[in-house]
């Protein structure tokens, strides 16, 4: 089964997908199906990979930048090659493994974690026609491969034989099992109103424009904002992103599951955290900002993967400007924020998007009525649960001493 | 007895709470965090017993640093422990110099100047403004920031080391104090730009508690975390602003008022929850009022000699007799007990190093409490391991 | 509301990232090797001699080996061994000089002490900080002809310390001279009631320092 690339678009829409055909057009018949397939897979691994280093570098400067001072900026022109020094150094190192280490799990770990980090991408519509796997139940794929890769790291942290590790290993394990309901339940209101579980339908349900300006994403909805927020604070949580980086916990358990990987396999390990927060991203981007859709009609002519990766790097942008600024929350409080916040209110969430879907047909100042409840149903529980969640935890005034 | 009947106040200290092997729950965990560890703060050493994640028993463990610091005192001439005392607590090396010089002062009946105890009261602020903005740095540290508001306290704190330099010629090492004053005169630019720091500062504050204070998250993690009654911390001989943060009105600049500090109008903000946010927020506090001390201090700054004509540099020997000199240092209270039998050397040397006093009460505020907790409970407690080994 | 504090956090930070590049309080760091740290003139890091010649250092040191640097120094880095003979300072006058003056750099820590107890203004700190080396012990150790620098040097790096010790220099040099010649005035006269004359270079040991402007 070969995807043809359709002709009917503007050339830069399917300039990719055209150069692939040409390509495999040159070979045989019979290697024809196998190399379309690994010819995807290595532009995702090429492109990603690409991205994963420059990532690490824009981290780097962000967070020197936020700190008043430059980053890296010695190796090459503005530290542009810094990222590929880093491999060579990752490469070059001694791989220290523990004597009394599980040697076999030790070794698969980080294997594990990239493989399965990687899983998620198959399915993400990059562009109007890149779309590796066309799966009719792309969503639940996507998330089922994302939770798969928490059990890569308690596997490093269990075969690593080190009493930090096995801590952070548990940390691991609460979170995830903590963190996959709010991500879950957050999209379950696009699936709802999409009415499908393939990713490109999803797209295809946001598009179109309100007088040419206002796009139809489903994050400027009331019930889409709010699932934006909790599915990109779990996601967060499960790619171990500050302020969640509670396995890793520098400060606490010295590198956490990484505290006895050195070389190569630490760098698979940062590879493995990268690959899942631009994955995680890029599913944020098609549930809720509208995947590869211009954001006003007249904005169309840029081809449409160029707008996925921007939005792509705005949301990493974010991930790195949180983490410059917030500290790390304690382990009981991380769940006591799954269970008594997010999942509530992804729950509430699920009524809003169905009074939204029901009250679809409303018009003129109805429309106006449909916004203040969809609103009051998203905000009021916020507020409450939000208070409730931080009973006790209060700016405080102080005493002086009477001199 | 379960683990979470024990609230941290009640435990006994030092007790275990149950075996370490025990058939019913399951064996306890004991880890080592420390020597080499990323936030015990230099070379100290924690040995946490875990049950899950929550400590049944520490044992903090030191004297990796150790140097010999006080047998070295008795050894060498008054004048030559001056610069030792930098390298107690290294980041505040003008208080220990002026706790020092207190103690000789008492023992050899020297007089200061008025202009150098002006010019003292406005190192010791600086130096109160430069500790307590790097501890605040790091305590976030290690609560997991990423070194975002530590970089914005070492900008600061680099304002003020440049301020030292120019004046005592190094940043941290300064061997500013001696016997009868200070050994350099502070020059008009120097002065001017004292008063530009002091001036800036407010607005370096406002913009770190912008970041901080009201921070929900760093709310949650350091209310009610490391709680500490006023009793034990009196009971533990606790100074400082840990001291403060559980409300004791105990200020050695008001309930000694050495120095010239009676002429100064300012207050001592107390906490009421001995928590680590009241030490966090205590601090904070305090930065403000030595904002005020300086300006004052800056503006009232007398002319005249800097230096008693009368103390000796060279072959200084104190009568027989003996002296505890004590100031208050940014961590609490720093003091220097010395015994002179009259000759070079003196007889007895003896710091009261403040972080190791106020170290002492740690296990009492951990029990009970995860890891993490205690990463930052050890962090609010300010140590500086120079000072604690000594 | 829940998150307010986060937002008031988030908005520090980025105000710092856009601020570090256009203002300069913001962005606080020197590259250190293309650019290098205005020294302020107080700073000091190890000591060196001061010699009142460049051409004939060992000459002119300012030392007489009175060794009290050496009894003052608390950690103890300084070594010295007194001349057996006596040669001609730079005023003329035949003085003892060390033979052999060490200080081990890797032992001293810079505290300023054997400065302000020498009663010659013979020893000064340096500003020099680039002083890496790969070997460990020889390097190190600096003997007396690495540590001899020129007065000329030390108006460089002290400028308005230096001026106010040359004055002094002169003042004692000229009151000694003075003295001898009223010495040597009532040496001739028959034996009137005139003092010794004591050492030049001695100033009271009780003065303070002169204050390098900061």
């Amino acid at each position: 089964m070969i995807a043809v690339a359709p002709t009917s678009d503007r050339f830069l829409e399917v300039a990719p997908l055209q150069l692939r055909d040409w390509f495999i057009g040159l070979l045989p018949q019979s290697l024809r199906w196998i190399t379309s397939g690994l010819i995807t897979v290595v532009a995702i691994l090429a492109v990603f990979g690409l991205l994963f280093a420059y990532l690490t570098l824009a981290e780097r400067k962000i967070l020197g930048r936020v700190q008043n001072r430059p980053g890296p900026n010695r190796t090459g022109w503005f530290g542009l090659l810094q990222p590929f020094a880093d491999g060579v150094k990752a490469l070059t190192k001694e791989d220290v493994v523990p004597r009394d280490a599980d040697q076999v799990l030790h070794y698969l770990a980080p294997v594990v974690l990239v493989a399965l980090s990687l899983l998620g991408f198959a399915v993400l519509p990059f562009g109007r026609h890149l779309v590796p796997v066309e799966l009719d139940a792309a969503v639940l794929y996507f998330f089922a491969a994302g939770a798969a890769t928490e059990l890569a790291v308690f596997m490093a942290g269990w075969a690593s034989r080190n009493k930090y590790s096995l801590l952070a290993a548990m940390r691991a394990l609460a979170q995830l099992i903590s963190y996959e309901l709010p991500l879950l339940l957050s999209f379950v209101p696009v699936v709802m109103l999409a009415g499908t579980l393939s990713t490109t339908e999803i797209v295809t349900a946001q598009g179109g424009w309100t007088g040419g300006w206002i796009p139809h994403w489903y994050v400027l909805t009331p019930w889409g904002f709010a699932g934006f927020v909790i599915f990109m604070i779990a996601a967060l949580a499960e790619s171990n992103r500050s302020p969640f980086d509670l396995p890793e916990a520098e400060s606490e358990l010295i590198a956490g599951h990484l505290t006895e990987y050195s070389g190569f396999k630490y760098a698979l390990f940062f590879m493995a955290e990268y690959f899942g927060m631009c994955a995680l991203s890029g599913m944020a981007v098609t549930l809720f900002l509208g995947g590869w859709q211009a954001p006003c009609a007249w904005l169309e002519f840029i081809p449409s993967y160029a707008w996925f990766a921007g939005k792509l790097l705005v949301l990493l942008l974010g991930f790195m400007w949180i983490r410059a600024t917030l500290p790390r929350l304690r382990m009981d409080q991380l769940t006591r924020l799954a269970w008594k916040f997010l999942v509530p209110l992804a729950l509430i969430n699920l009524g809003t998007a169905a009074f939204w879907s029901l009250t679809a047909g409303w018009t003129g100042p109805l429309q106006l009525v449909r916004w203040a409840v969809a609103l009051a149903l998203v905000v009021t529980p916020f507020v409450v649960m939000g208070r409730r969640l931080t009973a006790g935890v209060a700016p405080r005034t102080y005493r002086y001493a009477a001199s | 007895m379960s683990v979470s009947d024990l609230t941290p106040l009640s435990a006994p200290g030092g007790s275990t709470v149950r075996a370490v092997h025990d058939e019913f729950h399951g064996d306890l965990l004991e880890v080592s965090m420390g020597p080499h560890h990323p936030s015990t703060h230099g070379v100290f050493r924690m040995i946490v017993t875990l049950d899950g994640e929550t400590i049944v028993k520490l044992k903090p463990v030191f004297g990796y640093l150790h140097r010999n610091h006080e047998k070295l005192g008795e050894n060498t001439t008054y004048l030559a422990s001056m610069p030792y005392t930098d390298r107690l607590d290294y980041l505040n090396s003008m208080t220990n110099n002026w706790a020092y010089a207190v103690a000789v002062e008492k023992l050899a009946g020297l007089a200061v100047p008025e202009r150098a105890e002006y010019v003292r009261v406005i190192l010791a602020e600086l130096t109160r403004l430069l500790n307590h903005s790097c501890l605040a740095g790091f305590l976030m540290q290690d609560c997991g920031c990423s070194g975002t508001p530590l970089m914005y306290a070492f900008r600061e704190r680099e304002k003020i080391l440049d301020l030292f330099e120019s004046l005592s010629g190094s940043r941290m090492m300064c061997n500013y104090q001696r016997f009868g004053g200070c050994r350099v005169d502070p020059s008009a630019d120097w002065l001017a730009g004292a008063q530009r720091l002091t001036d800036g500062y407010g607005a370096f504050l406002d913009e770190f508690e912008a970041l901080l204070t009201g921070n929900e998250i760093l709310m949650a993690r350091t209310q009610g975390v490391g709680r500490l009654s006023s009793a034990l911390a009196i009971s533990a001989g606790v100074t400082g602003p840990a001291l403060r943060a559980t409300g004791v009105a105990h200020d050695l600049r008001k309930v000694d008022g050495y120095g010239v500090y009676p002429r100064f109008d300012f207050r001592v903000p107390l906490g009421d929850h001995g928590d680590t946010y009241d030490r966090y927020m205590i601090r904070i506090l305090e930065m403000r009022e030595s904002l005020k001390i300086l300006s004052q201090a800056l503006a009232g700054l007398p002319g005249g000699p800097i230096m008693d004509p009368k103390a000796k540099l060279r072959g200084f020997r104190p009568k027989a007799g003996e002296a505890y000199g004590r100031i208050e240092g940014p961590k609490g209270e720093i003091g220097f007990y010395l015994i002179s039998d009259g000759s070079a050397n003196p007889y007895r040397y003896r710091v009261r190093p403040p972080s190791f006093i106020n170290l002492t009460i740690l296990e009492d505020m951990c029990l009970g409490r995860t890891v993490a907790d205690a990463v930052i409970i050890l962090g609010s407690v300010d140590i500086v391991l120079g000072e604690v080994d000594r | 509301m829940l998150g307010t504090g986060l937002i008031k956090g988030l908005a520090v930070t980025a105000k710092n990232l856009v601020g570090s590049y256009h203002d300069p309080a913001r962005y606080t760091t020197l590259e250190y090797p293309e650019v290098k740290p205005k020294l302020p003139e107080a700073y000091r890091n190890f000591p060196f001699l001061v010699t009142e010649n460049a051409t004939d250092p060992m000459g002119t040191l300012r030392c007489v080996a009175c060794q009290i640097c050496e009894k003052e120094c608390p950690p103890q880095c300084i070594y010295i061994e007194k001349s057996k003979d006596k040669k001609p300072d730079a005023a003329g006058k035949p003085q003892i000089y060390p033979a052999v003056f060490a200080i081990d750099t890797s032992v001293c820590m810079s505290c300023q002490i054997c400065v302000e107890v020498c009663p010659f203004d013979a020893i000064k700190m340096d500003q020099e900080y680039e002083i890496a080396t790969t070997d460990r012990f020889g390097a190190l150790l600096l003997n007396r002809e690495q540590l001899a620098k020129p007065n000329s040097y030390y108006h460089q790096i002290h400028p308005t310390e230096a001026v106010e010790v040359d004055a002094r220099l002169a003042e004692e040099r000229r009151a000694a001279e003075e003295k001898a010649k009223a010495a040597a005035a009532a040496k001739s006269a028959p034996k009137s009631a005139a003092p010794a004359p004591k050492p030049p270079a001695a100033p009271s040991a009780e003065a303070p320092k002169p204050p390098p402007a900061a």
